[in-house]
């Protein structure tokens, strides 16, 4: 990826700065969608659950978290490895100290990337939705925004090691992800994997000969409400993310808005159709995964790609997120209530990998070798962070139990953890274990 | 059986970094990249199957 600039002009700041206050609606969107997915006794505890992990984030960020990331130009550490510098940590000091707060680059990275590190966290607690601790998952949220996140978005954002493979071996442009398919959405979707493996899946959801149980979501016009807020987050989201991490200027922003656009619109149909011939009529949770996992295969390198190009990754975005939420509940046994693995990390993986293909095809000028460079950013994805992150809640674990117990679980979140329903005036019923 | 699909995991990453670090022609780095991918495939196969076994313990 090019390395950031150190000033921009003013149209391109005004624009960055409000491109980045869209992103908090992508937050809203994602809350809105782990809640419309749960069940209905869990769905205070699940909107409380996601304001507590946005609060963790943001704190433990700026506290720790942006010294360990820093910025492309900035002080960090540097081993060198057969005669290479490889960039592994920024070496910044803690709580912003002597960062200049001033619409600066720099700056501008920070204030996006307290919300973007708030959409990380949010993907693990939609999949361990239902039975995962309020205490725990500030605890796992803290691990994630001080060292899991800031740790790989060095790498690619920070001038780190990934970001250079062009510089340093001549991979293509050194790993491209301009708007946060792998620092955000693969490291937040692979937390969710392992956390996900850690707290087991809710109980009912398989019978005893391992056939899973329909627990359909309690608030679908949540979930679809959740996407159309979302999709306001992401043209925020990818715009910003491409003027201050992928070079782009303010003219590229149209091409942006039409990619996302395109690419959620791809994949949230082709859900819908496979859906459609796989169960008789559309599924409107996996149509909404699908719009999701459209969002975050566009944010790899939307300012990048033509947009034919972005409907093709769109489509085949829709095809595998369709497909891995029947694969992982139905033949892996993963209990992911919100799809949020299928539609992140899945989605973010496959994004990745489309960008090394069609981003030398688009509009932006990209060297040969960038689809290795690709894969080594998601060989890292997958052989490095995936254990890294299964470690550290294992252990986090340990000290914390992450799981309800039996109780609380048939009690519900909501009366067990808060001590009042979200729908006072409705009974709760045991409607969630009846096999369907 | 988990603990040894994590180390692969590991391990096919390693041979990514090795395949950067040892190998400059493109061809035989790629080759040598696909190879260490496909060791991290194992390793996840291997982790996913640990997990449904210890589901099955659990019941």
């Amino acid at each position: 990826m090019p390395p950031p600039a150190p000033w921009i002009s003013e149209i391109t700041t005004a624009l960055c700065l409000l491109s980045i206050l869209l992103v908090p609606l992508a937050v809203a969107g994602l809350a809105l969608l782990n809640n419309g997915l749960g069940k209905s006794r869990s769905a205070a505890h699940a909107m409380l659950a996601s304001m507590c992990v946005i609060a963790v984030a943001a704190i433990v960020y700026a506290a720790i978290g942006f010294s360990w990331e820093g910025f492309g130009g900035r002080a960090a550490h540097v081993v060198s490895i057969g005669g290479k510098p490889w960039d592994w940590i920024a070496a910044q000091p803690f709580f912003l100290r002597g960062i200049e707060l001033n619409a600066s680059p720099v700056s501008l990275a920070i204030v996006l990337q307290m919300f973007a590190v708030a959409i990380a966290a949010m993907v693990p607690l939609s999949a361990a939705a239902d039975r995962w601790r309020l205490g725990a998952i500030c605890a796992s949220t803290a691990v994630l925004a001080g060292w899991t996140y800031p740790l790989f978005a060095h790498w690619v954002w920070g001038g780190g090691w990934l970001a250079q493979l062009g510089k340093i071996y001549g991979l293509g442009n050194g790993f491209l992800d301009t708007g946060g398919a792998s620092t955000i959405h693969a490291v937040g979707g692979l937390t969710g994997l392992a956390v996900v493996w850690i707290v087991g899946p809710r109980e009912g959801k398989y019978t005893s000969e391992g056939m899973p149980v329909g627990i359909p979501g309690h608030n679908l016009t949540n979930v679809i409400f959740g996407c159309l807020l979302a999709w306001a987050g992401w043209l925020g989201l990818n715009s910003a993310g491409a003027m201050l991490f992928g070079g782009a200027g303010p003219s590229a922003l149209v091409l942006v808005e039409i990619n996302t656009t395109l690419c959620a619109a791809a994949s949230a149909l082709v859900a819908v159709v496979v859906t459609r011939i796989r169960f008789g009529r559309p599924d409107a949770s996996i149509s909404a995964n699908g719009w999701i996992g459209g969002l975050v295969a566009s944010s790899a390198a939307t300012s990048m790609l033509r947009p034919a190009a972005a409907i093709l990754v769109g489509l085949v975005t829709g095809l595998l997120v369709a497909l891995s939420v029947e694969w992982l509940e139905l033949w892996l046994r993963v209990d992911d209530p919100g799809g949020a693995v299928s539609s992140h990390a899945v989605a973010g993986l496959w994004g990745l990998f489309a960008a090394g293909i069609f981003a030398g095809m688009g509009f932006g000028s990209v060297a040969p070798g960038q689809w290795v460079a690709q894969l080594v950013g998601i060989a890292t994805l997958v052989g490095f962070v995936l254990p890294m992150t299964y470690g550290l809640n294992w252990v986090l674990n340990r000290v914390i139990p992450y799981r309800v117990d039996s109780d609380g679980e048939r009690q519900g979140m909501d009366l067990h953890e808060l001590g009042a329903g979200a729908y006072p005036e409705f009974m709760v019923h045991s409607d969630d274990f009846i096999q369907r | 059986m988990k603990i040894v699909g994590f180390l692969l995991l590991l391990a096919g990453w390693f041979l990514v970094l090795a395949a950067l670090e040892m190998l400059a022609a493109a061809t035989p780095r790629a080759l040598f990249l696909i190879a260490g991918f496909a060791v991290e495939v194992v390793g996840l196969v291997l982790v996913f199957r640990s997990h449904l076994a210890g589901d099955e313990v659990e019941s």
